[in-house]
C-alpha cells in the first residue's frame, strides 16, 4: 500500500509538473504565418517590443481555425495574438473563437485603418495582393495578364497555385472573360462556380499546389514551375533579398488584408491589446515595409514609408489599376461549400 | 466426520492466507504495468473514443435551436410546418445572432443543403426587424428556401444529436428527403475513390517491399555473421533516419532536372521510352503516383524485411539439405521447403507495412500530387481546412474499421499466433 501511494504521488507530481511547465511564464504568444512575413513582424514589432521590457514568444500556423477553436474549447489558450487572414478572422469571429475588438481599449482610431470597419474581431494589419510572378531568365517575353496565366499554349509549363479556392476561382472567371466587377455575383450562382471550375480544368494537369506562403517563391526558384501565384511580399522578398530575377504581374491582383486578432478567453488579454497597439503605430508599420512589401493598413504610416519601397506595395496606384478586393463577406458565406467543392475537384 | 481446516501460525485458514499472498502478487504486477496502462488509456483510448463520438454525435443544432427542433419532432414532414415552428425559429436565430452561434447553425445546415449558410445569415438579418406574425410568410418573404419542405426535413433531421450524416457522407451517400439512403451528387463525391486509392497504394507498396525485401532478407540470413552484420547497417541506417528527412530527400532527387531525371536521360531510359512512344520529352516524376509509391516503398522496406529476416534466421539449413538429399532440385526445395517456413515472417512484415501504409500522410502530400493524397490527408483537410470535425472523425472511423477488418481476416486466414516478428 505504501509503495502504491508513493507511485501515485510520483505520478501526480509528474503530471502537475508537466502542466505547470506547459503554462509557465507570462509571455505573450504571437502566432503568424512563418517565413519572410513572420520575419518582418519579428524585426519591426517583436524585437522592439521585447526591448521595451515585454516577454513574447512566437509561433507559426497556416490559418487553421480548427486549432484556434480547439484551444478555446479546451480552455487552454497557448496563442494569445494571432495574425489571421480574412477567412480565418471571419470564421473565427462568427464561430466565437476570437474576441470582439474594443478599439478604445486598443487605443487606436478605427477610422485611420483601411478596412477598419469591416470586422468586429480584428484590427487590420497589412494589405497584401495575391499576384503571380515568373522568372525573367526562363521566359523572355513574359506573361502580362491573368489570361496568360491560363494560356498553356502561349506559355507552356507548370503553374504554382495556392491550394485554396480564394482568388483562384475569381481569376478563372476573369480569364474566362468575366468582368472583375461581376465575379462575386457569378460565383454566388451554381453556373458561375461550374464555369470557374471548367476554366481551372483547362490547366489542372499543369498545376503544382502550394500551401504555405514561402513555398510559392521556392517553387519558382527551383524551376518546378514557370509561373506561380503568390502573395506579393513573398515574391518581392525573393527579388530584394535573394536577388532572384522574378517579375511580378500585377494584373487583376486580389487585394486582401491580414488582421491582428485575439483568441477568445485568453488570460493575457490586456497584454494582447498592448501588443496590437504597439504594432499598429505608424512608425512601426512603416518599419515593416523595409522587410516585406505589404501595404500598411494604418493610413498614417504611408508618409513614413521609404519612397523606393512605395511602387512595390500592392496599394501603389499603378498596381491598383485592375485590382479587385477579395470580398470577405462572400467568402464568409460561401467559403465552406466552395472549399469542399475545391477539395473534391482537386482529388479527382 | 468433519474435515480439518489447515491453519497458519496466526490462526487464519491457509487457503485465505494463500489467496492474500496471491492477491499481493497480482497487485504488485499491476503496479508495474500501471504507468503504461494509465498512459495508454489517457493518451490513446480516451482521445480516440471522444473523437469517434463526434462522427455520430453532433448536438450543436439541437442545442442552438432547442424549441424549433423539439416542435419539429411532431411535424408530419409533408406540408410546411406550423406558424408556431416558424415563430420559435425566429426567436432562436435572433438569440443565436446575438450569441454569435448563427454561423454554426448555418454551417451544419450547409453540409446538407449547400448555400443554406448564407441564407440563414441573410434571413436572420431580415427577421430581426419583424415584430409580429404570421412568421411563416415573413420567412418565405425573406427567402423562398423556407417555403420548401425539404429544408425543414433537413432541419428536423439535423436536430437529432445522433446522426448518421457524417458516416454516410464519407461513403459518398446521403439521406433523401423520405429518409431513404441514396448517392451524393456527382460533384461532391470523392471519398469512396479516396478509400480505394488508399487501399490500392498500400497493396502496391506492400508488394514492392516484399519483392525487394525477400531476397535481401535471404541473403542476410545465409551470409556469414560478420558480413551480414555489416550489410545489416545498410538496412538499418535509413530505418533510423527520420521519415520527414527521407521524404524531403526524395522530393529533391525526383524534381524536374534533378538527379533521377538526369540518370534516366544519360542511361538512355528516357530515349527508349520516347522511342517506344510511352512518353514525350523528359519525365515528370515529382508530384506523381510513381514518386509516392517509390518513396513509400523505400520507407517501408525495413518494416517488411526485418520480420522476414528474423524468421529466416531461425530456419535450420538442414531442412534444405535434407530435401536436396532426397532428390529435390534446389529451386523445388526452396519453393516447397524453405518458403513455407518463412510465411509467418512474410505475413507479419506485409501486415505491418500494409497497415502503416494505410495511414500515410506526409509522404503522399510532399512527393505526390493532389490525386495521390490518401485518406489521412483528407482527415487533415476536413479537420484544419474545412473545420468539419464530424467528417474528420467519420473518415478516421472508416480507416479504423478497415484496419480492424484486415486484422480479423488475417487472424482467420493465418492466425495471429503465427505472427512472428522475431
Amino acid at each position: 500500500m505504501n509503495k502504491f501511494s508513493v507511485l501515485f504521488a510520483t505520478a501526480l507530481l509528474a503530471a502537475s509538473a508537466f502542466s505547470t511547465a506547459a503554462r509557465a511564464g507570462d509571455e505573450l504568444t504571437v502566432t503568424s504565418w512563418g517565413g519572410a512575413y513572420s520575419e518582418s513582424q519579428h524585426k519591426a514589432f517583436i524585437v522592439p517590443y521585447i526591448a521595451a521590457g515585454n516577454k513574447v514568444t512566437e509561433a507559426e500556423y497556416n490559418g487553421e481555425v480548427a486549432k484556434i477553436k480547439a484551444m478555446v474549447e479546451a480552455k487552454s489558450i497557448t496563442w494569445d495574438v494571432i495574425d489571421a487572414d480574412t477567412a480565418t478572422a471571419m470564421q473565427g469571429c462568427a464561430e466565437g473563437a476570437l474576441e470582439s475588438i474594443d478599439w478604445k481599449k486598443a487605443g487606436l482610431d478605427r477610422s485611420k485603418f483601411i478596412g477598419g470597419d469591416l470586422m468586429d474581431c480584428a484590427v487590420p494589419n497589412i494589405v497584401y495582393g495575391t499576384v503571380f510572378g515568373y522568372d525573367t531568365t526562363k521566359i523572355a517575353n513574359g506573361p502580362t495578364t491573368i489570361n496568360d496565366f491560363f494560356d498553356t499554349t502561349k506559355f507552356p509549363g507548370k503553374r504554382g497555385m495556392q491550394k485554396n479556392p480564394t482568388v483562384n476561382l475569381e481569376w478563372a472567371l476573369i480569364a474566362d472573360g468575366a468582368d472583375a466587377k461581376d465575379v462575386y455575383k457569378l460565383l454566388a450562382t451554381a453556373e458561375g462556380v461550374a464555369r470557374a471550375f471548367k476554366k481551372l480544368d483547362t490547366i489542372k494537369k499543369d498545376i503544382v499546389f502550394w500551401e504555405s506562403g514561402a513555398q510559392a517563391p521556392q517553387l519558382l526558384a527551383d524551376g518546378q514551375v514557370v509561373m506561380t501565384s503568390a502573395w506579393n511580399g513573398r515574391l518581392q522578398g525573393a527579388i530584394d533579398k535573394d536577388k532572384k530575377t522574378f517579375k511580378i504581374v500585377w494584373d487583376h491582383q486580389g487585394l486582401d488584408w491580414d488582421w491582428w486578432t485575439i483568441t477568445k478567453g485568453t488570460p493575457k488579454i490586456d497584454a494582447a491589446y498592448r501588443f496590437i497597439n504597439f504594432a499598429s503605430q505608424p512608425a512601426a508599420m512603416a518599419e515593416q515595409t523595409k522587410y516585406i512589401a505589404y501595404g500598411p493598413a494604418n493610413r498614417d504610416a504611408i508618409p513614413n514609408v521609404a519612397p523606393a519601397t512605395l511602387p512595390n506595395l500592392p496599394t501603389a496606384p499603378d498596381n491598383l489599376k485592375t485590382a479587385f478586393n477579395v470580398d470577405p463577406h462572400f467568402w464568409a458565406d460561401h467559403g465552406d461549400e466552395l472549399k469542399e467543392k475545391f477539395n473534391a475537384w482537386l482529388a479527382k | 466426520m468433519t474435515s480439518e481446516v489447515m491453519r497458519a501460525a496466526d490462526g487464519t485458514p491457509l487457503k485465505t492466507k494463500l489467496r492474500q499472498a496471491e492477491r499481493r502478487e497480482v497487485m504488485r504486477a499491476f503496479a508495474l504495468i500501471a504507468p503504461l496502462f494509465a498512459f495508454i488509456i489517457i493518451s490513446f483510448l480516451i482521445p480516440i473514443v471522444v473523437m469517434m463520438k463526434t462522427a455520430f454525435y453532433d448536438p450543436n443544432l439541437r442545442d442552438s435551436l432547442p424549441e424549433t427542433t423539439r416542435l419539429l419532432q411532431q411535424w408530419n414532414g409533408k406540408d410546411l410546418p406550423d406558424d408556431e415552428v416558424f415563430h420559435a425559429f425566429a426567436n432562436e436565430i435572433n438569440a443565436a445572432s446575438k450569441a454569435k452561434t448563427l454561423a454554426l447553425i448555418g454551417k451544419r445546415l450547409n453540409y446538407e443543403i449547400p448555400t443554406l449558410k448564407s441564407k440563414v445569415v441573410a434571413t436572420a438579418r431580415k427577421i430581426e426587424t419583424v415584430t409580429a406574425g404570421p412568421w411563416k410568410d415573413a420567412f418565405i418573404a425573406a427567402d423562398a428556401v423556407w417555403g420548401q419542405t425539404s429544408t425543414w426535413v433537413v432541419v428536423k433531421r439535423a436536430g437529432h444529436a445522433l446522426t448518421p450524416y457524417y458516416l454516410l457522407s464519407v461513403l459518398d451517400l446521403r439521406q433523401n428527403d423520405d429518409g431513404s439512403i441514396g448517392a451524393m451528387p456527382e460533384d461532391r463525391t470523392i471519398y469512396v475513390q479516396v478509400l480505394a486509392r488508399t487501399l490500392g497504394i498500400s497493396v502496391l507498396v506492400t508488394l514492392c517491399t516484399l519483392i525487394l525485401g525477400y531476397p535481401v532478407a535471404y541473403m542476410l540470413a545465409t551470409l556469414p555473421q560478420r558480413t551480414a552484420s555489416i550489410l545489416m547497417i545498410f538496412v538499418l541506417l535509413p530505418f533510423w533516419t527520420s521519415l520527414l528527412v527521407r521524404t524531403t530527400a526524395w522530393t529533391i532527387l525526383l524534381q524536374d532536372g534533378g538527379v533521377m531525371t538526369q540518370f534516366l536521360h544519360f542511361s538512355g531510359v528516357t530515349w527508349v521510352l520516347n522511342e517506344l512512344g510511352l512518353m514525350t520529352g523528359e519525365p515528370h516524376l515529382n508530384k506523381t503516383r510513381i514518386a509516392t509509391v517509390l518513396a513509400m516503398t523505400h520507407i517501408q522496406l525495413p518494416f517488411t524485411l526485418l520480420p522476414i529476416y528474423s524468421v529466416m534466421k531461425t530456419i535450420s539449413p538442414t531442412y534444405m539439405r535434407a530435401a536436396k538429399s532426397l532428390g529435390a532440385s534446389p529451386f523445388h526445395a526452396f519453393r516447397t521447403v524453405y518458403v513455407p517456413q518463412t510465411l509467418p515472417g512474410i505475413a507479419a512484415g506485409c501486415l505491418l507495412t500494409f497497415i502503416l501504409s494505410l495511414g500515410y500522410f506526409i509522404t503522399p502530400s510532399l512527393v505526390g500530387g493532389p490525386t495521390d493524397n490518401m485518406i489521412a490527408g483528407f482527415i487533415d483537410t476536413a479537420m484544419n481546412s474545412e473545420n468539419n470535425w464530424g467528417k474528420a472523425s467519420a473518415l478516421g472511423f472508416v480507416l479504423l474499421v478497415a484496419t480492424l477488418t484486415l486484422y480479423y481476416v488475417y487472424n482467420r486466414l493465418i492466425g495471429i499466433d503465427k505472427l512472428k516478428l522475431g
